[in-house]
């Protein structure tokens, strides 16, 4: 909405007597303000009443939502949009006593009352589209509400007043029915009352909005009446002073703002009768209204500041307001001047203490009388703007911006960095040093200016998070399930346009989760789980995107049902579905045309989700990785950047062409000089890989992958170590010149289908460069296959011997044999020096990582011989392996390979420390039993340090 | 029936194709491109054309001919199409021409099969024969690549 809608008095048409017709266009903006509003609210309303439901007897909940739902019921009625009304209506009849506490809030209302708001959303969305409200018909649900409104129908007697009185304590008492008012609308609004105006605390946010409402409508009003005065026959702007006013007085009622209700109340009787041309405008009745006016800009100062109304008396204004209802009251006040309006006197008795106590500042520091009598003098008008500066705090510090001028802008910022990286470029060559500041002047300032306006369009995810409550609700309902929802890391903020994006994926997200995570409370306890499924909704920045996460306890994904189903669809051939691991098959659902829905329930598995879900997410550059343990829960990640227009990236060259990889996918460069090369790249079966810090990196060049021919010969290998899914993985590349802040340009309809690249961007030289797609990348490479395990050194648990893949480190012990150990067991691999070798008692060991690690020769252990190694070689490979933060080395006589291999056993163990025998490439292999083997030479070893530790203590 | 029509026209191997004038946002000299690796052979590169990054198409290879020679440039003609602003790399750059309806024809069937597939109709021309492109296909890269 724009701000110039509050400008233009707009024309409410009075004759619209609200049969659901079509509206005329000069309520349009009227209308369109009012949907706007209302969508707004109804998404506020869908949480409030689940958290309502949860907490039942928490009247600020059904405060707000009894505001919401009258705020929404007042504007139709004024607008005409008689079915809406009376839907809201019904509704807010129930609300009412349900705060009062004459009634209880149980799941059958709660639903009735999310029925309406649903009523209530598709009115508004015909009202949007076709200017009416549709020609459902709501009194089914009319009827349901108007029922619910007694207890149980029948038995609303006894319990009813019981229930008031003990609801009285944390409702504040009704108020006393001294002031009967003559409207309907205004009739339902009777609130009860603090009988002090100090606001609730608890009030503070709803206070605020009303705060800045109100200035906003004052403003508005102060024209209006002025206007008015010149055409005192514009029914159109008493109309919307009119309405104006009854906002005003209808959010006062409710906060329990008395004396600004009263002479909101008496204003608009009076602007009630003008309008309906029972009374003309004259002189004193618009000096009364614009006194009213100032009298509520004053009490709404107060409550910005003390959060009271003031002590100001108003009764005289009201007393007057209430002469000028009559025309012979207004003659009787016609004598008097304006001035003598006494309402302005009471209000400047007030401002004269304002005015004292400023003085008494002001004398402070004036360094002369004459200015302080100037000063108090004046001071009743400086006072004024003072208070107006004051009060306009909360107004000024927001105002609404189109979407589309927040787009343009960061269009121009992107245009900006461009000019900017170019004149960077320039800057160096150029000797003249005021050029050379002004550009580093220049580039300071697009900078923060490109800060600036990313941070205007960044929202927080709670904006979209809101909406879950209700989504689980329904959905836990209508599967029978108990769910709760936790949501972590609300205020999280990303880009506008991420937000609208992956609005649908989240959601379609959680109903999953839902449907098919959590499980039926029966299966549950039976599970031995607690009935009731959470769902934890988490959102957190890290590396520069943000990470949300969807975690449920629910029964986790079987792989391998995941698989047969795979395979019935044919969403995978048998040969595939034999090669891949669970993780692979997990991440199966989000292949097109599956689901694993047993049943196809109105809520999912129509089969269309997760692959749309995926696509979705992909399209705005991010990812999403589901992990899943059987029996305990599914973990969906997703991950996407914070923004998409602006990335720093590091440019690298290859064959001569520069290219940009995101830093997001960078993790290090390394440089490898003349004989470093040939020693640490090394082959393994034609595949090479790097030792970094003893990890193995596997390796891709980037010229095969985009199958260029090197230009550069030189003897230094340029390695950037990137990660793409949770995997790292080394990519060479001939040259690399900088990070830089890149506008990400998309790639033509032509270029898209290369997974190589992501999209392109201008360079400061006005050349191009192709963004790498790290991912694309290395899934072409297959550098990220379901095996590279993430990390070597976190040691995982070990998985004995399982009939799946596994990478397995062979190694050797004597001349021609072999042994093998899963890759996942061993933390790093290292040579020591047979000089560094220590004793420690009968123990050989070496120092390593500032920790004392024991040595074990394994050819010697497995033989049963003693512990002494009696090989000469200078250099001794030794496996670490680590567990509860110990390590020991285990020596081998080579280290032969790596290789992925399907593991079964062939043959059963024959000797201790062998698990059993394998063939790995044709070859009989031994597979070890690292533990054993440990345990026998170091029994002290796999027991917890903790354990050893309490031991010691004692 | 014989509404005038305006075809930006230009050269590929001597033959004379024409674009619909309203499709053609300009037209402009041989510029350095960006090469694109594991792009389609038709697609020559990338081009910077004021900010806006466009995919240039080398007509040629687009219809089935020979690449051009080394040594001549090609020049721009920088297209409309419901799927962005693409440019097509031709050989020369012909004039605008304003042809009447009733020397059109369908293309005959005898045409290479890649001219033809790209090719709308032609106009009989004294001398010579214009061949309107169908600038959607040609621009079509990938998809194509796929099918064929």
């Amino acid at each position: 909405m724009n701000d110039s809608n509050k400008e233009e008095p707009v024309a409410p048409d009075l004759d619209q007597e609200g049969d659901g017709s079509d509206q005329d266009d000069g309520m349009g903006e009227i209308v369109n303000e009012f949907l706007v509003e209302s969508y707004e609210n109804l998404d506020q309303l869908d949480q409030d009443l689940v958290d309502l439901e949860q907490n039942p007897g928490d009247t600020n909940i059904l405060s707000s939502i009894f505001r919401t739902i009258h705020t929404i019921k007042g504007t139709c009625g004024f607008i005409g949009f008689s079915k809406l009304e009376s839907v809201a209506h019904i509704g807010e009849n129930l609300l009412g006593k349900l705060r009062d506490g004459e009634l209880k809030l149980d799941p059958a209302r709660t639903s009735a009352l999310l029925a309406m708001l649903d009523a209530i959303r598709q009115i508004l969305s015909c009202i949007e589209n076709d200017n009416n409200e549709g020609s459902v018909d709501y009194s089914g649900l009319v009827e349901t509400l108007t029922r619910l409104q007694t207890d149980d129908g029948e038995s609303e007697a006894p319990p009813a007043p019981v229930k008031a009185e003990v609801k009285e304590e944390a409702t504040p008492a009704p108020a006393p029915e001294a002031e009967k008012v003559e409207e309907p609308v205004v009739a339902t609004e009777e609130e009860p009352i603090t009988p002090s105006a100090e606001i609730d605390e608890d009030m503070e946010p709803i206070v605020n909005e009303f705060l800045v409402e109100s200035y906003e409508n004052l403003d508005r009003l102060d024209k209006d009446l002025i206007e008015l005065e010149q055409e005192p026959g514009n029914t159109e702007i008493l109309s919307s002073i009119f309405r104006t006013i009854h906002t005003i007085k209808g959010t006062c009622g409710f906060i329990g703002l008395h004396k600004l209700e009263r002479v909101a109340h008496v204003g608009e009787n009076l602007l009630g009768k003008l309008r309906d041309g029972e009374l003309s405008l004259n002189p004193p009745r618009t000096s009364a209204l614009l006194a009213m006016v100032d009298a509520i800009r004053y009490m709404l100062g107060c409550i910005e500041k003390d959060r009271n109304e003031g002590e100001v008396d108003y009764s005289q204004l009201v007393d007057n307001l209430g002469k000028l209802l009559t025309d012979e009251g207004c003659a009787e006040l016609e004598g008097s001047p304006p001035e003598s309006v006494p309402e302005p006197a009471e209000e400047k008795k007030e401002e004269k203490k304002f005015v004292a106590a400023e003085d008494k500042k002001d004398r402070r520091t004036a360094p002369n009388k004459e200015e302080a009598e100037h000063v108090a003098k004046h001071g009743d008008k400086r006072a004024t703007d003072d208070r107006r500066k004051e009060g306009r705090g909360v107004a000024d510090s927001s105002i609404r911006v189109d979407v589309d001028i927040l787009d343009r802008l960061m269009n121009l910022v992107g245009e900006l960095v461009l000019a900017r990286n170019q004149i960077l470029q320039y800057a160096p060559a150029k000797s003249d040093s005021s050029f050379i500041a002004t550009s580093q002047h220049l580039n300071l300032v697009t900078t923060e200016l490109q800060e600036g306006v990313m941070k205007t369009r960044m929202q927080p995810i709670g904006n979209i998070w809101s909406k879950f409550p209700r989504v689980v609700r329904d959905l836990s309902m209508a599967v029978g399930k108990k769910i709760r929802l936790e949501m972590e890391g609300k205020d999280t903020e990303l880009d506008k346009t991420l937000i609208e994006a992956i609005k649908d994926p989240l959601t379609h997200i959680v109903r999953n989760s839902c449907d098919h995570g959590i499980e039926t409370p029966e299966k549950r306890l039976a599970n031995g789980k607690d009935e009731e499924g959470v769902l934890l909704l988490r959102a957190f920045h890290e590396g520069g995107q943000v990470n949300i996460e969807i975690i449920d306890d629910g029964g986790g994904i079987d792989p391998e049902k995941i698989k047969s189903i795979a395979l019935s669809k044919s969403v995978i051939t048998q040969e595939q579905a034999d090669r891949m691991g669970d993780r692979e098959l997990v991440n199966l659902i989000f292949a097109a045309g599956f689901s694993t829905a047993e049943k196809v329930t109105n809520v999912s598995g129509r089969g269309v989700g997760m692959d749309v879900v995926r696509t979705n997410i992909e399209k705005i550059g991010g990812s999403v990785d589901i992990q899943s343990a059987p029996g305990k829960g599914t973990t969906l990640r997703v991950k996407i950047p914070l923004t998409l227009a602006i990335i720093p990236a590091l440019i690298i060259t290859t064959a001569e062409e520069r290219y940009a990889i995101p830093q997001v996918n960078l993790l290090e460069l390394v440089r490898l000089d003349g004989d470093q090369v040939k020693k640490s790249i090394e082959l393994i079966q034609g595949a090479p890989v790097y030792r970094l810090r003893g990890n193995l990196l596997p390796l891709i060049s980037l010229n095969d992958e985009l199958k260029v021919a090197k230009k550069e010969e030189s003897d230094a290998v340029n390695i950037v170590v990137l990660h793409a899914d949770d995997r790292q993985f080394g990519m060479v590349v001939e040259g690399i010149s900088d990070t830089e802040e890149i506008v990400v340009k998309p790639l033509s309809k032509q270029l898209k289908g290369i997974p190589a690249f992501s999209g392109a961007t201008i360079m400061g030289d006005g050349k191009l460069a192709l963004i790498l797609d790290v991912m694309g990348l290395a899934q072409k490479a297959q550098v990220i296959s379901e095996h590279q395990e993430k990390s070597i050194s976190k040691g995982s648990e070990s998985q004995g011997v399982a009939n799946d893949r596994e990478t397995l480190l062979i190694f050797g012990l004597e001349a021609d044999d072999r042994m093998a150990i899963p890759l996942s067991e061993v933390a790093r691999l290292e040579e020591f020096k047979r000089s560094d070798v220590e004793q420690s008692g009968d123990q050989d060991v070496v120092q390593y990582r500032g920790e004392i690690m024991p040595l074990v020769y394994l050819k010697n252990a497995l033989n049963g011989g003693s512990s002494k190694e009696e090989s000469e070689k200078e250099l001794m490979q030794a496996v670490v392996f680590t567990r509860n933060g110990r390590s020991v080395g285990l020596v081998v006589e080579r280290i032969i390979d790596i290789v992925e291999e399907t593991i079964s056993v062939k043959r059963g163990a024959n000797r201790p420390g062998v698990l059993g025998t394998i063939v790995v490439q044709d070859r009989v292999t031994d597979l070890l039993d690292i533990e054993n083997v440990v345990q026998s030479a170091d029994p002290s070893f796999l027991i917890d340090t903790t354990s050893v530790a309490l031991v010691e203590e004692a | 029936m014989t509404e005038q029509k305006q075809f930006c026209t230009f050269y590929i191997n001597k033959h004379m194709f024409g674009v619909k004038v309203e499709q053609v946002q300009e037209v402009f000299r041989y510029q350095e491109m960006t090469t694109v690796p594991l792009a389609p052979p038709e697609v020559r590169g990338l081009i910077n054309l004021r900010g806006q990054i466009i995919t240039a198409i080398d007509l040629r290879l687009r219809l089935g001919m020979e690449p051009g020679p080394e040594d001549k440039l090609p020049m721009n003609v920088v297209v409309r199409t419901k799927d962005g602003v693409v440019s097509l790399l031709v050989d020369e750059i012909g004039d605008v021409l304003e042809v009447a309806d009733d020397v059109y024809e369908r293309p005959p069937e005898t045409i290479p099969q890649e001219v033809r597939n790209l090719v709308l109709g032609v106009y009989k021309l004294e001398g010579k024969l214009l061949l309107i492109l169908d600038s959607e296909k040609a621009v079509n890269v990938s998809t194509d690549t796929i099918a064929t």
